[in-house]
């Protein structure tokens, strides 16, 4: 049995039928980190609320452990954890209050389940009589993630746990899902940032509400069919802006200190690159090849 | 059983841990009484009032001794001449006017008809009529202490008997009214905040994805604000009994069985106000707009509901204050039982049963 079935589904709002999600498919495995990738408004939410029976589907069905998320609502929402983009817990309680708060909710007990949570609480447990109001981001979602698994769920559904984290929380809490898919939960989860996805088994990259192709992160840069080129000068603007005009180039764009450059043809060599570059009288500039990362796939595939 | 204690448990706190709340919750009702018991109150007190003695004898003296010994009047002078009276009048400063005639003690003994002129100052005709009543009572009590042979050859003499009421002290009537409408206010603005406020805060999102119910939810956040307003029940009581000397007259368990029942039905209405409202705004306007102003317009207890045009006397059945302002009337001043008041019981529990219905009907399970 797959975790999570997604098949054509489809959701539209308001009058103007604005179309968020667009005939999406696609299965997480059990035991899978699942991670959809895309910018803002790409979708990634409302997938996420049609999965955890939040929201009613427009077209298309989907199944999470096999029970279909309209008919059979009530069930899935036993099994299930789920920790919405924006933190959902109580402010006023205490750390300690939220957790046992939700775990009486559904039925169990911190003790019962304390070994899902134990790596995770162990950090939170100095400020555990502290309200969840003032924790920093970091902690916020550290104990999202603990109220959410309290009750042992099959699968996860994680809307964007990282953003506004900083980058050493991020990458604890990527530390964290690994090992409960060790545990053999399923993990949904969605996140804007290009460098996380390689942290999950398998990725979908969703844009406009499309699902634009899923795939291992490996094999996603395997399968780039660009030769990709890392160029620098001292004025980057005037680089890009005269790169793009250029015959020979396909795309150029800004890739943290440097430019990415796709070549028209993939024959293109460096030093054909170099001598292009030194037509146009920048200082410093240089160019060399690269691995293609995700975001290179991903800005590709929308262009 | 577990989840409902839970789920109370983290209502009280939120409840306890926010001051503001806390503050209207047992500020509100402990000021409202205290306004209308000392400052917005109908009755009379120390009313300025001037004496055009022309009998200057010992009977006269003793007469406005008594008028001022009495809380209601204060006599500013004794004037000499029915022009002075009205010049007083002129000035605003006093609202009624005695005359005694001459010969005043005299005509007494002799049992012949005195005649006393009160003028009144009849631009607040209620006050006038109040004052007008008042002296009359104290004129009946004078003639009885002091002249009780006098009704000789023979005088009619109406006894008014002001029943559950006898000093017409304004308490009786604004005690049950501010009860009304403070506990109305109370529940219906706590709870239709209550569950707006998890929407907000995006906690029902959460609590949605749980195997909790909606009926669950429903309860458990009406259970602490039923029992906090039951001790504003009590403080109304106390101060009622202790600070407004007014006694209660029936019996106290069934003031409480009638005031619980009446929270619930508030309770009810913010719960559902609650459930179809989406901002914590949008629900505090509902309720402050929709029901501060009916319970005060519709109870019977600022306005008497018999004079109003019947439309509205129709609205004023809708306002579940109005009835249970009877019930408290009923059974706190009049000291009435059970069998007087199972009718307005009997609405107040079937308006619960249909609020409650629509609510768990119109509970959302799901976001939009």
């Amino acid at each position: 049995m797959k975790a999570v079935e997604v098949n054509a589904l489809r959701k539209v709002y308001g009058k103007e039928k604005t179309l968020a999600v667009d005939e999406v498919s696609f299965e997480v495995n059990e035991g899978e980190i699942f991670g959809l990738i895309g910018p803002d408004g790409a979708g990634k939410t409302s997938i996420f609320r049609m999965l955890t029976t939040l929201l009613l589907p427009d077209g298309g069905n989907a199944k999470v452990c096999g029970l279909d998320v309209v008919k059979e609502y009530k069930k899935i929402r036993t099994m299930v954890g789920y920790m919405p983009g924006k933190f959902s817990l109580y402010p006023d309680l205490t750390v300690e209050e939220n957790l046992h708060f939700f775990a009486t909710v559904f039925g169990t007990s911190v003790q019962e389940n304390y070994h899902l949570i134990e790596a995770i609480y162990v950090q939170l447990a100095p400020f555990k009589d502290r309200r969840a109001g003032k924790l920093s981001g970091g902690m916020k979602q550290k104990l999202a993630l603990c109220c959410a698994l309290i009750h042992q769920p099959k699968v996860l559904f994680l809307d964007e746990p990282t953003t506004g984290v900083d980058p050493v929380s991020r990458k604890e809490f990527w530390e964290m899902l690994k090992k409960l898919k060790q545990e053999g939960i399923s993990i949904l989860v969605s996140t804007p940032y290009m460098d996380e996805a390689a942290m999950c088994d398998r990725i979908g990259l969703i844009q406009g509400g499309k699902l634009l192709s899923v795939d291992l992160p490996s094999q996603l840069i395997q399968k780039f069919p660009h030769n990709v080129f890392a160029v620098k000068a001292d004025n980057m603007y005037q680089l890009i802006q005269s790169l793009q005009a250029n015959a020979l180039v396909k795309d150029v764009y800004a890739f943290g200190e440097y430019a990415h450059l796709i070549p028209n043809n993939s024959a293109l060599t460096t030093s054909d690159l170099l001598h292009e570059m030194d037509k146009l009288n920048l200082q410093n500039s240089s160019a060399s090849p690269t691995q293609a990362t995700i975001e290179d796939c991903f800005i590709q595939l929308l262009h | 059983m577990k989840q409902f204690m839970s789920f109370v448990t983290k209502e009280f706190y939120h409840v306890l841990r926010d001051r503001k709340t806390l503050f209207i919750l047992f500020g509100m009702p402990v000021v409202q009484i205290l306004i209308f018991g000392f400052a917005l109150t109908t009755e009379v007190k120390n009313s300025k009032i001037v004496v055009l003695n022309m009998a200057h004898d010992q009977s006269s003296r003793l007469l406005i001794d008594q008028i001022e010994a009495s809380a209601y009047f204060e006599t500013s002078r004794e004037l000499n001449s029915f022009s002075q009276v009205e010049e007083e009048f002129k000035r605003g400063e006093i609202r009624l006017a005695l005359v005694i005639p001459a010969n005043f003690e005299q005509n007494m003994r002799r049992g012949e008809q005195v005649k006393l002129q009160l003028i009144n100052d009849a631009s607040d005709p209620n006050t006038a009529t109040t004052l007008g009543n008042y002296m009359g009572f104290i004129l009946a009590d004078f003639q009885r202490m002091h002249f009780p042979t006098a009704p000789l050859p023979m005088q009619i003499v109406s006894e008014i008997k002001m029943l559950y009421n006898p000093q017409l002290k304004g308490a009786p009537n604004f005690v049950p009214g501010v009860m009304a409408m403070v506990l109305m206010l109370i529940c219906v603005m706590m709870t239709s905040v209550a569950i707006v406020r998890e929407k907000e805060t995006g906690t029902m999102e959460i609590l949605l994805v749980s195997p909790f119910k909606p009926i669950l939810v429903i309860f458990s956040k009406a259970f602490p604000y039923l029992l906090l307003s039951l001790v504003n029940v009590s403080s109304i009581l106390l101060l009622s009994v202790f600070v407004l000397n007014l006694p209660i007259n029936g019996s106290l368990f069934l003031l409480y069985a009638m005031s619980t029942l009446f929270i619930i039905t508030c309770l009810s209405i913010g719960i559902l106000i609650s459930v179809r409202t989406n901002s914590q705004q949008v629900a505090m306007l509902i309720s402050l707009m929709g029901m501060l102003l009916p319970a005060l317009l519709f109870s019977g207890f600022m306005f008497p509901i018999e004079n109003m045009p019947i439309p509205l006397q129709v609205i004023s059945n809708i306002v579940p204050a109005k009835w249970y302002y009877i019930i408290v009337k009923a059974v706190m001043i009049k000291g009435l039982g059970f069998m007087s008041i199972w009718k307005e019981a009997a609405i107040l529990l079937l308006m619960t049963f249909v609020l409650l219905g629509i609510s768990l009907k119109k509970f959302k399970i799901r976001l939009a």
